[in-house]
């Protein structure tokens, strides 16, 4: 048995640590709504900053290029990624794991080994651009979408592809009517995290952006250098709050799973 | 006379990771026909039938159809119809939507398609299920639905691997007979794969007994059951008595040390042989009446029948009778000479008996 004293403690716990992770973007998010500049002292609530970062220029600019970079790494990781799953599907085990561990160095490599990485071989072969940004993006996403949807693919029953093509389908409709469908909770949740990944990323993308491009992250490091800006507090908090959106869109996408299939396996049961 | 040659599995040889699957399998379907592949998990009867749908290329040899070599044909383009074990129902699709997925892509009308669709749920007993989804039915719902999706394209052949296997005993007998009804009102080939004896025995024409990627035996179920070919058939299709013997001259056999009188001819003098006899042909006697004697050692009810185990000459007599004794009771053993089926010692180790300790 558990007292009420135990189950105090252990709320109280699990509180403390929460409050203590999540503290510093509270007084971020509080700070964006200080009408006064100083840090350290409250000078009544006001959404000035929130209107003064959409006049920005240079902040909208900053927007429009992570939301461009972002979205098409993000697509194009997912059809690489997808892509690269259903090669992995028909490959020998030992080869299967091999890829498999190859794509989780990106991943668990040093960002900004990565980052240094991409950016030698642009400058040398390329040059530093929107290109050589979005070509580090997309091999931020990759693994995401990878672990995302091998395990869908997994799941997935043959049988079901092999009907379709026994059923008159070429392999292309087969699995785009038949397949696509179940790995999508997949496919999507690879596409958020690998949008999530590359907007929030700031050491990659600083070392291989171009010369005057900034995304939302490189532009806030700048500015945060010049000194203090309310301005970027509130760019942080949306930042982060679109991201938060994101990664619950995710976990939402992720649970849905189990208690579809286990409404699947009652309804065999009942019938 | 016989039905026509529609498909013709010629010298089929497949290896999987270096290890042999399919050994030179040659083996001929006619028009119309109910053919069993029968035999133990893994000797190569799924491989056999996924050669045919067009899943698995063959490393050697061809396939027929109908005149052609399709041994190259991708499955999208082969004029037959798979029922794959289980779970192939498309899970995000409704019943209609399932069945009328190869008559879309066939470019069939709409009006012809809600036909089709109708009367194949007729055929499977299961009218007014075009609107549920497949993840709320029961098993054998769901292999209806996928012999219903299946015939409505109206294949020549119909390949079923192990249809039945995940749904119980009852259930299982009542599908048997639809598929015999199925069969029967198509007209078209069946193709049938399972590794249990009774049903291949319940349901074919020609029944087609594997092991280890050969071929051991083919013919109708009673040639099958009757006159098994070798030890590994006589086994593999219910229970029976395996004995070593040895062929004095024709008619004459030695068993454990007993002349039995039987009826075949033409193997020698003095080669040994495997002697089968089935359970049910073991007649019990009082003692010293038959050919030899024994003690009842084992016996257990079977509802039809008693199943009892009679230790004679050294053996474990498999007995089945109407009428039981007793462990203990003192026994004759008679074999009538019909009833004693003598077969060749086997050549090669894919004939042996799988499961039978030597
Ligand atoms: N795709 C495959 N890859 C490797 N081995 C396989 C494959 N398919 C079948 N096998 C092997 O081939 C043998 C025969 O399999 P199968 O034809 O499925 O047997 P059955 O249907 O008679 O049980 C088995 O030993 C099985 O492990
Ligand atoms: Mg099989």
């Amino acid at each position: 048995m558990v007292s009420r004293g135990q189950k105090f403690l252990e709320r109280f716990y699990i509180g403390f640590v929460f409050f203590l992770l999540y503290a510093p973007i509270l007084i971020l998010i509080v700070c964006s709504f200080n009408a006064s500049k100083a840090r350290t002292v409250w000078g009544g609530f006001t959404f000035n900053w929130y209107v003064s970062l959409a006049q920005n220029e240079e902040v909208m600019a900053a927007v429009r290029t992570s939301l461009v970079l972002t979205f098409s790494a993000a697509l194009i990781a997912t059809i690489l990624g997808t892509l690269a799953c259903i090669g992995m599907t028909v490959m020998k085990k030992n080869s299967q794991s091999a890829i498999m561990s190859v794509t989780n160095i990106p991943m668990l490599n040093a960002d900004i080994v990565t980052g240094i990485a991409i950016m030698l071989l642009f400058v040398r072969f390329a040059g530093l651009g929107m290109m050589s940004m979005l070509a580090a993006h997309i091999t931020l996403g990759v693994p995401y979408v990878i672990l995302n949807v091998m395990p869908k693919l997994k799941q997935t029953n043959r049988s079901a592809y092999e009907a379709a093509l026994d059923l008159g389908a070429t392999p292309t409709y087969a699995f785009r009517k038949i397949v696509l469908p179940d790995i999508m909770p997949g496919v999507l949740s690879g596409f958020l995290l690998a949008f999530t990944i590359s907007l929030d990323d700031f050491v990659i993308t600083y070392f291989t952006k171009g010369p005057g491009i900034n995304t939302i992250s490189t532009m806030i490091y700048q500015q945060v250098r010049r000194g203090i800006n309310p301005e970027m507090y509130a760019l942080s908090t949306i930042l982060f709050l679109v991201i938060l959106v994101f990664l619950w869109i995710v976990n939402r996408i992720q649970n849905d799973e189990p208690q579809a299939a286990e409404a699947q396996a009652k309804g065999k049961v009942a019938a | 006379m016989q039905a026509k040659e529609l498909i013709h599995l010629e010298n089929i040889s497949k290896s999987f990771d270096g290890e042999l699957v399919l050994d030179e399998l040659d083996l001929t379907i006619r028009e119309n026909e109910f053919l069993t592949l029968l035999g133990p998990s893994g000797c190569g009867k799924s491989t056999t039938l996924r050669i045919l749908g067009g899943f698995i290329l063959p490393d050697k040899g061809r396939v027929i159809f109908d005149g052609q070599d399709i041994t190259n044909t991708p499955p999208n383009k082969r004029n037959l119809n798979t029922v794959f074990q289980k779970y192939s129902l498309f899970p995000h699709m409704n019943v209609e939507d399932n069945i009328a997925f190869g008559l879309r892509i066939a470019g069939k009308s709409d009006a012809y398609i809600k036909d089709k669709i109708k009367y194949a749920l007729k055929l499977v007993n299961l009218d007014g299920f075009e609107k549920r989804s497949p993840l709320l039915l029961s098993g054998g719902q769901q292999q209806r639905i996928a012999i219903a999706r299946a015939i409505v394209n109206e294949p020549r052949v119909l390949l079923l691997d192990e249809p039945l296997g995940a749904l119980d005993l009852k259930l299982r007998q009542d599908m048997q007979y639809e598929l015999i009804r199925l069969k029967n009102e198509l007209g078209i080939t069946f193709v049938y794969v399972t590794h249990d004896q009774e049903e291949a025995l319940t349901m074919s024409d020609t029944v087609v007994v594997m092991n280890q990627g050969y071929i051991q035996q083919m013919g109708t179920p009673e040639d099958i059951y009757n006159e098994p070919e070798n030890a590994f058939v006589a086994d593999f299709i219910g229970d029976s008595n395996i004995i070593d013997g040895i062929m004095i001259r024709d008619r004459k056999v030695e068993i454990l040390g007993v002349t039995f009188d039987c009826v075949d001819t033409g193997f020698g003098e003095y080669k040994p042989v495997d002697v089968v006899i089935r359970p049910e042909d073991v007649v019990l006697l009082d003692p010293g009446k038959g050919s030899m004697d024994g003690v009842v050692s084992h016996i257990i009810f079977k509802g039809v029948h008693y199943e009892m185990e009679v230790t004679a000459g050294g053996f474990d007599w498999l007995v089945q009778s109407t009428v039981g004794h007793p462990v203990g009771t003192p026994v004759g053993i008679w074999v009538d000479p019909y009833n004693i089926q003598i077969m060749n010692k086997p050549e090669s180790d894919d004939e042996k008996a799988v499961g039978v300790e030597e």
